[in-house]
């Protein structure tokens, strides 16, 4: 049997549970960091990363402020996205419509598609040394599994009307994926973008382990062996911020799509 | 000529491992132009007929012939109009209707005319915009026919095209499939489980056994028609309000039901 849930308050209680579960969060952190549980220097309080991430907003760190650094964080981040959508949503559409390539392609990636983008830095460092190649290719490994993975299984599982409807009307591959498969799984290619842009920027400390001038992964490396863990929290606010943000744009589009659709 | 010639045509079905016979040695045929409604219990495999027609699935044993030729595969000369509709929810009314046309390499002014043709043929002027979702259920079938009637099709295949509609709009929409089949007669195979609505609309009802699907009986409702001139009446009420037309309504009836009988007991 299906329960209501009295609906009425639902949005104002949870909001206060949400800022409740915060308040823990909170107490917990600022207990352990002035209890001398753990040293000051290794769990700074709040209030003083609150105040280091506003510092930065101006003063220069390993060479350059925060908004610089997340500026190229945010360029190498969309630049392997980019390249993670632009070739994992085509092919993945293709091997939902072609068995052979299917069966060619499946196996190698199911191989690939468990490394961690960390197990390419390595790699990703000898292959390009300090260049834009060595980033792009680790956030590459982090956002192309659920690209392609969502855009096969959005086109693999289209009902199988829509594609009878396009044979009767003797429509070829290529119109047939451009004008069925493609805007079918719309949603499902949406929803994969959105996980595949939440693990690209996962990635991306990993990524500037390896890079030399700037990015927020690299002005933490560098606050670590300056022992500023300030400038580290800083910097994981910041990365916590931009990805909630870029998660919250996706979310936008995904909503619009299915709007157009009058699926909502 | 264009005629869809079933000749012992038999279709296997596979559940969980086992292999069930969905239709046994089916023979009829729908002439050039005519009109066929396929009655049956549910289950007996009438939409597998259409379907074999379409060329969405092949027949285990026997033929089916379209036009002289084995059918090779689903194409636009049998244009097929599913009981869900089937249109695409991303495109507009004007684009799905344009959508088999577009595959054909037509100049555009042709495909304009031809579209814009069909759209007041089917009352869905100043809807040409619209979404498939912003329209009734009534609405988007007309969109679905009209996507079928603009490509020309020797064949049509209609697989209960109305059995997703209210009373009321079936009714208008039975009646305005009478008005077009007038206008432009095709052969049409007509896939549906309302007997009314069979004998309404066809020239003849095949009515089919329950499963393994086998033709039955086929009655012609032509000589009637005519002879009890039910044209004279522009409503299907009327229609089906005159004593010959109850009388072939309940003689399918009884077909079906000891079809049924057989089935229970």
């Amino acid at each position: 049997m299906h329960v209501n849930r009295n609906p009425l308050p639902s949005k104002v209680e949870a909001f206060s549970l949400g800022m409740a579960g915060l308040a823990c969060f909170v107490a917990i952190w600022v207990a352990a960091s002035i209890s001398g549980l753990v040293p000051r220097q290794f769990l700074p309080t709040p209030w003083e990363v609150a105040l280091r991430t506003y510092n930065l907003l101006w003063e220069p760190f390993a060479g350059a402020t925060l908004p610089v650094h997340l500026a190229r964080s945010f360029e190498r981040f969309a630049s392997g996205f980019t390249l993670a959508a632009a070739v994992g949503v085509p092919l993945g559409l293709l091997m939902g419509w072609f068995r052979w390539l299917d069966d060619m392609i499946t196996p190698v990636f199911d191989g690939l598609r468990f490394i961690s983008p960390i197990a390419w830095v390595p790699f990703a460092a000898l292959w390009f040394g300090t260049g834009l190649g060595g980033p792009i290719l680790i956030i590459f490994s982090g956002a192309f599994p659920p690209c392609l993975i969502n855009a096969y299984r959005g086109a693999r599982f289209v009902d199988r009307t829509y594609i009878e409807a396009a044979q009767m009307l003797g429509t070829g591959n290529r119109r047939t994926i451009l004008h069925v498969l493609l805007p079918a799984s719309f949603p499902a290619i949406v929803a994969g973008l959105r996980i595949g842009a939440g693990l690209g920027w996962q990635s991306l400390v990993g990524a500037e382990l390896i890079v030399a001038s700037a990015g927020v992964g690299y002005m933490m490396v560098q606050g670590q062996s300056n022992i500023s863990t300030r400038t580290v929290m800083a910097g994981m606010i910041a990365i916590g911020v931009v990805g909630l943000v870029i998660d919250v744009a996706l979310r936008q589009l995904e909503a619009f799509v299915r709007r157009r659709r009058g699926l909502r | 000529m264009s005629a869809i010639q079933f000749e012992d045509a038999s279709r296997l079905f596979e559940r969980d491992g086992k292999t069930f016979p969905a239709l046994e040695n089916v023979n009829f045929t729908v002439a050039d132009k005519e009109f066929v409604a396929l009655v049956g219990p549910s289950g007996c495999g009438k939409t597998t007929c259409l379907r074999m027609a379409a060329g969405f699935e092949v027949p285990t044993a026997g033929r089916v012939l379209v036009g002289g030729m084995q059918v090779p595969g689903p194409g636009p000369d049998r244009a097929v109009v599913f009981q869900q509709f089937a249109l695409f929810p991303w495109k507009s009314v004007e684009d799905n209707i344009a959508f088999g046309l577009r595959n054909k390499n037509m100049a555009a002014e042709e495909r304009r005319r031809r579209v814009s043709g069909v759209i007041k043929l089917m009352g869905l002027e100043s809807y040409e915009t619209a979404f498939p979702h912003q329209l009734s259920g009534g609405m988007q079938q007309r969109v679905a026919i009209a996507r079928a009637y603009v490509l020309d099709p020797q064949v049509l295949l209609m697989d209960e095209p109305f059995g997703a509609l209210d009373a009321q709009t079936r009714i208008v929409m039975q009646e305005e499939l009478v008005r077009i089949a007038r206008v432009n007669p095709r052969t049409v195979l007509f896939i549906t489980h309302a007997v009314e609505e069979a004998v309404y609309l066809a020239d003849r009802v095949a009515v089919m056994t329950r499963r393994p699907g086998r033709i039955k009986e086929i009655l012609d409702v032509r000589a009637i028609r005519a002879a009890e001139n039910w044209d004279r009446h522009e409503r299907v009420e009327d229609v089906m309000d005159l004593e010959s037309f109850v009388h072939l309504r309940t003689h399918i009836w009884r077909l079906l039901r000891d079809e049924k009988m057989a089935l229970d007991g």
